[in-house]
């Protein structure tokens, strides 16, 4: 035994190592006097946090920002730091050719960063910086107003007053259907980068019958086939819409009641995805599902997943738009600036929506694509060009900017897939 | 700790003649060396392990206002009571869950690790066999699983095709899958330090079991066993903690109704931004860890480390 625990360990490290109380009261005592010094009640009080300053006008963050005269101070640095979603521009051999076009036409290189997962989630890990008034390592960010973030920033003053004298393309060519969204009337702050439809999709390897309402997502014959979304905002809007009711103007009766519905349906629910939802039918996990409109029409069109069908139902369809904004931190705003009007010459916009496969905020690059660009299937699709019809089954979203209608509505929804 | 034992062996011999001033600052230079040893350790804790601890612990008591996030510490002590009540169903499952991933674990790595410390040629190439897919990121080798266990995919697809399963059967999204996505994801946290128990057991204990006429399922509980246990100890913890805690799983695998306590807790921060909220749960979830892991250790772990190691 001896022989054993001496070999080449000293019996002392060895009873340092392996014998708590020891070293357990000394802790103690250690610890003691350095708490000791300090009162814990001070401790805890010093974390508490100053929140947001919602004033407006001198007091509010961007306060003195954007003005004429502040715009003409600026100059261009020739680059900028982009975060955006992925897939969600032109790419080809692991570039950006329409980005790789707007270096060459203007000198400014773009930093693009696919970092937006999800709005709430990327929104939760810039807000502390945009609090703090810290540089967020970004000077153009898109944020989806079918979430709270964006109408949020917006309110708290963190976004740049546009240059409305360079947004000359988005006057002349951007669609009514991104123009003045209630939280930025006037497109003071954000300018819309794609749109899309928060419909159903299916795969009709497995469903044969014709697929056109809601109704199906809650059909006992799919169950366990049904995909529905985590997502507090998209899970309760399709809950409504399947009950005919319009979110944008429901009650929190309404959704109680949606509420009531989708958890009749849970039986049915293979699972609650976030944008992992395209991976469960892509690999035929699951046959039917909400969806995003562009993500099915992308794998459809260039992925070889032809089987899956992209519906605009009978109840309709939530139409959402990605915006574009400057955030009051950003380093570079006259580059970025520059940048997000030229995203609506039509070229630019073609040669983008023609890889997205989401609503194009520019109608006259239908032209562009189905000419130049010879690619029918997208200038012809309607849930890239909104066709009169699709227009008159969409719906909104309930107005964010109420926190209150915010906490409601999660604590109404999340439930069910918690 | 280490030169704490050290010094304290040095006033064992007796100074001789009179105390001589280099020495005595050489003493206590020898005394003061443990601390400045640990002083990066003790840094690091206080750094990365106090200031979050006390910060959750504050924010659990404060009251925020959900649209501007202004906090003010209001000693509300009954959200810890409504967060609990709220959540068991999550809480019971978590700790279900991990629980099984544990007992899971340690059945498939017991004997193999046994099997690598006694009989196994070359151990390291085993060994290196066991951490091969940590060069892969964890919450990547999850999203693997769910391609390899997709309704038709490789396997549930082949099985489908030769009739041995129904069309509906899945796997996936289960409860069922969670529990064997946290047994894979944790499994090297359990074989490890097993192996290490195993691996400094004396080979001539063993013989002298068998000299004595014991049976082989004897010298396995009398010798084995026992002095496998504080490997057994440190992977039932290394295990079950980190499992009870995951999120990443539940989110990947699971379906309808297996999130667990830290799904929760992430929509606690993320979608509703209740800061407080998420704080309680994680400082509940810490305590119920700490009174389980001390009954615990209580039960089977330190006085089996004092006495075997």
């Amino acid at each position: 035994m001896t022989d054993d625990r001496t070999r080449g360990i000293d019996p002392a490290l060895w009873r340092g190592l392996t014998e708590p109380r020891y070293s357990r009261r000394r802790f103690l005592r250690d610890a003691g006097v350095t708490v000791g010094g300090l009162s814990l009640a001070s401790i805890l009080a010093a974390c508490g946090t100053k929140g947001v300053t919602t004033a407006s006008g001198a007091d509010a963050p961007n306060a003195g920002m954007g003005t004429p005269e502040w715009w003409g101070q600026q100059q261009l640095h020739n680059e900028f730091r982009f975060a955006n979603w992925g897939y969600y521009i032109d790419t080809a051999h692991g570039e950006h050719p329409s980005l790789t076009k707007f270096t060459q036409d203007t000198g400014i290189q773009v930093n693009y960063f696919e970092d937006v997962n999800d709005n709430v989630q990327f929104y939760s890990k810039i807000r502390p910086d945009l609090q703090q008034g810290n540089d967020i390592g970004y000077d153009l960010i898109v944020s989806t107003d079918n979430d709270p973030p964006i109408s949020q920033m917006v309110g708290f003053n963190w976004a740049i007053p546009l240059d409305q004298s360079k947004m000359t393309n988005f006057y002349k060519y951007s669609s009514d259907l991104i123009r003045d969204p209630s939280f930025d009337p006037g497109n003071k702050y954000t300018m819309g980068w794609q749109s899309g439809y928060t419909c159903l999709a299916y795969n009709s390897k497995f469903i044969t019958e014709p697929i056109t309402s809601l109704q199906s997502l809650f059909d006992p014959k799919y169950s366990g086939k049904i995909g529905m979304m985590g997502i507090s905002s998209e899970l309760g809007a399709i809950g409504l819409l399947a009950l005919g009711k319009d979110p944008k103007a429901s009650t929190p009766e309404e959704w109680q009641q949606a509420a009531d519905k989708l958890m009749e349906q849970k039986p049915l629910v293979r699972s609650y995805y976030d944008s992992s939802y395209l991976r469960a039918l892509k690999n035929e996990d699951i046959w039917i599902t909400m969806a995003w409109s562009g993500d099915i029409f992308y794998a459809a069109t260039y992925q070889g997943y032809d089987t899956l069908k992209v519906v605009i139902p009978d109840e309709g369809a939530m139409f959402w738009t990605d915006y574009m904004m400057i955030p009051y931190t950003a380093q570079n705003p006259l580059d970025a600036m520059t940048y997000m009007d030229s995203v609506f010459d039509p070229q630019v916009a073609a040669q983008i929506a023609d890889y997205v496969g989401y609503v194009c905020p520019v109608p006259a690059a239908q032209e562009i694509i189905r000419t130049e660009l010879d690619d029918p299937v997208v200038a012809d699709s309607p849930t890239v060009f909104p066709t009169p019809e699709i227009e008159a089954v969409t719906h909104y979203y309930p107005s964010w900017a109420d926190p209150n209608v915010v906490t409601g509505w999660n604590e109404t929804f999340v439930p069910i897939f918690e | 700790m280490i030169a704490m034992g050290t010094a304290e062996a040095g006033p064992a011999e007796p100074a001789p003649g009179g105390p001589a001033p280099p020495r005595r600052r050489a003493r206590r230079g020898k005394r003061l060396a443990p601390y400045f040893l640990g002083l990066p350790a003790g840094l690091w804790l206080a750094i990365f392990f106090l200031v979050p601890l006390v910060t959750m612990l504050s924010l659990s008591l404060q009251t925020c206002d959900p649209f501007t996030l202004a906090c003010t510490l209001t000693w509300r002590w009954g959200r810890f009571g409504e967060v609990f009540s709220a959540h068991t169903t999550q809480f019971a499952r978590s700790f279900m869950y991990a629980g099984a991933a544990t007992v899971l674990d340690l059945l498939v790595a017991f004997p193999l690790v046994y099997w690598i410390a006694f009989r196994a040629r070359r151990k390291s190439v085993f060994l290196m066999l066991l951490l091969v897919p940590f060069f892969v990121s964890y919450v990547i080798r999850t999203i693997l699983w769910q391609f390899i266990l997709s309704d038709n995919g490789v396997v549930l697809g082949s099985l489908k095709a030769a009739h041995l399963l129904p069309e509906r059967f899945h796997v996936l999204n289960t409860g069922f899958a969670v529990v064997a996505g946290l047994a894979y994801s944790y499994f090297p946290f359990a074989a490890l330090p097993m192996y290490v128990a195993l691996e400094r057991i004396d080979k001539g204990y063993i013989e002298a079991a068998f000299d004595l006429y014991a049976h082989r399922a004897t010298m396995l509980r009398r010798i084995v066993w026992p002095l496998a246990l504080p490997g057994i100890f440190a992977a039932v913890l290394l295990t079950f903690v980190p499992a009870a805690g995951d999120y990443v799983n539940a989110t990947l695998l699971g379906g309808t109704s297996s999130t667990m306590i830290g799904n929760v807790i992430q929509n606690e921060f993320l979608v509703f931004s209740d800061y407080p909220s998420a704080s309680a749960l994680s400082a509940i979830l810490m305590a119920i860890m700490l009174v389980g892991i001390f009954i615990y250790a209580r039960a089977l772990g330190t006085r089996s480390i004092e006495e075997y190691v």
